[in-house]
């Protein structure tokens, strides 16, 4: 494998930003690359750009020689983004040279050739000791010489020359109608080829770059995205090469006591993807705001993309349930982005977020909502907009918490954007309308990683947050709200009322005991007495026959007749 | 009929005679051309035949030679070779190819519109 890689094309590192990643390496070192477009789609930035960053990145001064612009226009044109090809111009880092042809100045007379080209080419390549040079349109040639066939015999000619050169080189060319361009320069340039475009979807315009062919070397034949923005071109693979992210075990609080709790008791995992699905107004934008706040109490920093309510407004809805997030703004460890998603398109979008993040190194995200990324761009399209940046978030290891709007009558647990197999957890807030009334519950869908908790918990906002209740359950039904607080207050109820039979009762037994008792007591009196009686009784009748015996001994005496 | 030979002999001679008595302009003309190769060779040839013809003695010829001078092609945004660059008389005019063409030098060099003649 590694005998192959080695003998791959040796390659020149662009240093535009993303290019060099698709190409594997950049662009045929030594070769001419041939970058066709239609008008307006960034050729000539593409190319000074690759001369600017060899210039001042890799130490390879360039020679741009450009048929279409003056070098005055040129250097004015790219000023705005940061390069100074005046100064570059001074150090002998760059050479430019404008070949002006007007078809209406020449008369040919007879045979040429373009020799004089070469001399130029070749005087400035020695001049500033080239590695890399740009032939910015070279297709002018055509326009303003007749003799298509001597220009076509010249450049064959002059990419052979450029190879000897041993020089890195673009030629830019106009796009044609059924061909990559106008002049069929792709038959003189083999080694590489890339496209530009332009495209208009949906009013929002992409521009997009595809390698259609790169010999000798494998390539990515997507097609890719680019931006133009202020330090350049920026290419944006779709999706990073591979899944090899270095994972964290550290867990954060989700700023919610209650939910960290049902995550296993511990919060999300730092570097983790988070959605917070649910309906209009059922507190997502309160989860995301406890997530902020939790994050600058941590002393770290939170973006949060506002593209749908203000800042401010945020701040003021959220102060009425108790989170003062105004504080972590003036600590500099919150910021808010509120940018409409019409505003750019998704890969605007998406380079606008890396430059944030980079300029403001946030431990977390907040996107709030991103259904409304959705509006700039369709499903598949939002798709690979979300996977790209959920990839590089992870990358960074910066927590991103998502919620999303759940329309109504949709199915639920299935979010609009199709990206929930992207995210490690899903939190679910719903509302349940009974009695006349909406409560909001909020379980816990997925959370990948940890033991999670399987119960609906009731979701209350207070003057103090975020409350969770358990909601009722019990007797075959799951209450919530005031059915859930009548419930209770039922069985409150009903459990006094059994508690109060019971000390009824337990009175009633007590008093019969009691008059039991009394009863043994009254009859045991009686028996008592029956007792005595009967002992009085029986003392008297022995009396009785202690006297009659008695008496009967005195009668005997008396009479003593015996 | 009428003798071919005679009649363009009538047009050289009245054009010769147009150009001595009203051209008295003086040209200042520079070929570039790249050492000796067989284009050069021959525009440089071709020049000298015309400026002898048409403009003696009131013309100057510079020739550079962009092998020996690279430097001098950029100034005067020279791509292809030969070229011929008249200077003066205004206004300037930009010639490429070997100048076999002598109508169409004539014509760039505005020593004579071929139109009117014929």
């Amino acid at each position: 494998m590694k005998k192959t890689q080695n003998k791959q094309l040796p390659k020149c590192l662009t240093g535009i930003q993303g290019l060099d990643e698709i190409t594997g390496g950049g662009l045929p070192k030594g070769r001419p690359t041939l970058i066709c477009g239609s008008a307006g789609s960034g050729k000539t930035l593409f190319s000074v750009e690759f001369l600017v960053r060899g210039a001042t990145e890799y130490g390879e001064p360039g020679v741009l020689m450009a048929f279409e612009e003056t070098a005055e226009e040129l250097t004015e044109n790219v000023t705005s983004l940061g390069w100074d090809l005046t100064q570059l111009v001074e150090e002998k880092k760059l050479s430019i040279d404008h070949v002006y042809i007007d078809p209406h100045e020449i008369q040919e007379t007879g045979e040429y050739d373009l020799e004089a080209l070469f001399i130029r080419l070749g005087f400035a390549i020695e001049e500033v000791g080239a590695k890399r040079v740009v032939l910015d349109t070279i297709e002018t040639l055509f326009m303003g010489l007749s003799n298509a066939s001597i220009i076509r015999a010249e450049l064959r000619r002059l990419f052979q020359w450029l190879k000897s050169q041993g020089v890195t080189a673009i030629i830019t060319g106009e796009r044609g109608e059924h061909s990559l361009t106008r002049q069929g320069l792709e038959e003189y340039v083999s080694d590489c080829v890339i496209r530009l475009e332009q495209r208009t979807t949906e009013e929002l315009t992409t521009r997009y770059l595809q390698i259609v062919k790169y010999r000798g070397s494998s390539h990515g034949s997507n097609e890719y995205p680019f931006l133009i923005e202020e330090e350049g071109i920026s290419v944006l693979p779709i999706t990073s090469v591979g899944l090899n992210h270095e994972v964290s075990n550290d867990r954060i609080s989700s700023g919610i006591p209650r939910l960290d709790t049902m995550l296993d008791g511990r919060g999300y995992y730092r570097g983790s993807s988070i959605l917070v699905t649910g309906m209009a107004g059922t507190g997502k934008s309160t989860i995301a705001a406890h997530f902020a706040q939790a994050t600058c109490q941590r002393g770290e920093r939170c973006l949060y993309l506002a593209t749908e309510e203000a800042p401010q407004q945020i701040l003021r809805n959220m102060l009425s349930i108790g989170l003062d997030l105004h504080q972590y703004i003036e600590k500099d460890l919150l910021r808010f982005e509120a940018v409409r998603p019409t505003a750019y398109g998704l890969e605007m979008r998406l380079v606008k977020i890396h430059n944030w993040i980079k300029e403001f190194q946030p431990r977390s995200l907040i996107i709030d909502p991103m259904s409304n990324m959705s509006l700039s761009g369709n499903t598949r399209q939002s798709k690979a907009f979300f996977m790209r940046l959920i990839d590089f978030l992870k990358s960074e290891k910066i927590t991103v918490l998502l919620t999303d709007l759940t329309p109504g009558g949709t199915p639920l647990e299935r979010t609009e954007i199709g990206v929930s197999s992207l995210m490690d957890t899903w939190l679910e807030v719903r509302t349940l309308e009974t009695n006349g009334e909406r409560n909001r519950l909020l379980y816990i869908l997925k959370s990948r990683g940890m033991e999670h908790s399987n119960q609906v918990r009731e979701f209350l906002l207070t003057k103090q947050g975020i409350e969770l209740i358990d909601v009722y359950v019990g007797q075959g039904t799951f209450l919530t709200g005031t059915a859930r607080a009548a419930q209770k207050a039922q069985e409150e109820f009903e459990q006094l009322s059994r508690l109060q039979k019971f000390e009824q009762k337990k009175r009633e037994l007590e008093s019969q005991t009691e008059i039991l008792e009394a009863q043994i007591t009254a009859l045991q009196v009686q028996l008592k007495t029956q007792h005595e009686v009967l002992d009085s009784m029986i003392k008297q009748a022995e009396n009785n026959q202690k006297n009659f015996l008695k008496n009967q001994e005195v009668m005997v005496k008396l009479r003593k007749g015996d | 009929m009428v003798n071919e030979e005679e009649f363009e002999q009538d047009i050289i001679d009245s054009l010769e005679q147009a150009i001595n008595q009203q051209d008295r302009r003086y040209y200042v003309l520079r070929l570039y051309i790249a050492g000796t190769t067989p284009q050069s060779i021959q525009a440089l040839q071709n020049l000298t035949k015309i400026c002898e013809e048409y403009l003696k003695e009131r013309y100057e010829l510079e020739v550079i030679d962009i092998y020996q001078n690279p430097a001098m092609a950029v100034p005067g945004n020279i791509f292809a070779i030969p070229t011929l660059i008249k200077q003066l008389p205004p206004p300037l005019q930009i010639l490429i190819g070997n100048l076999s063409n002598t109508e169409k030098v004539l014509v760039g060099l505005d020593i004579c519109s071929i139109q009117n003649h014929v």
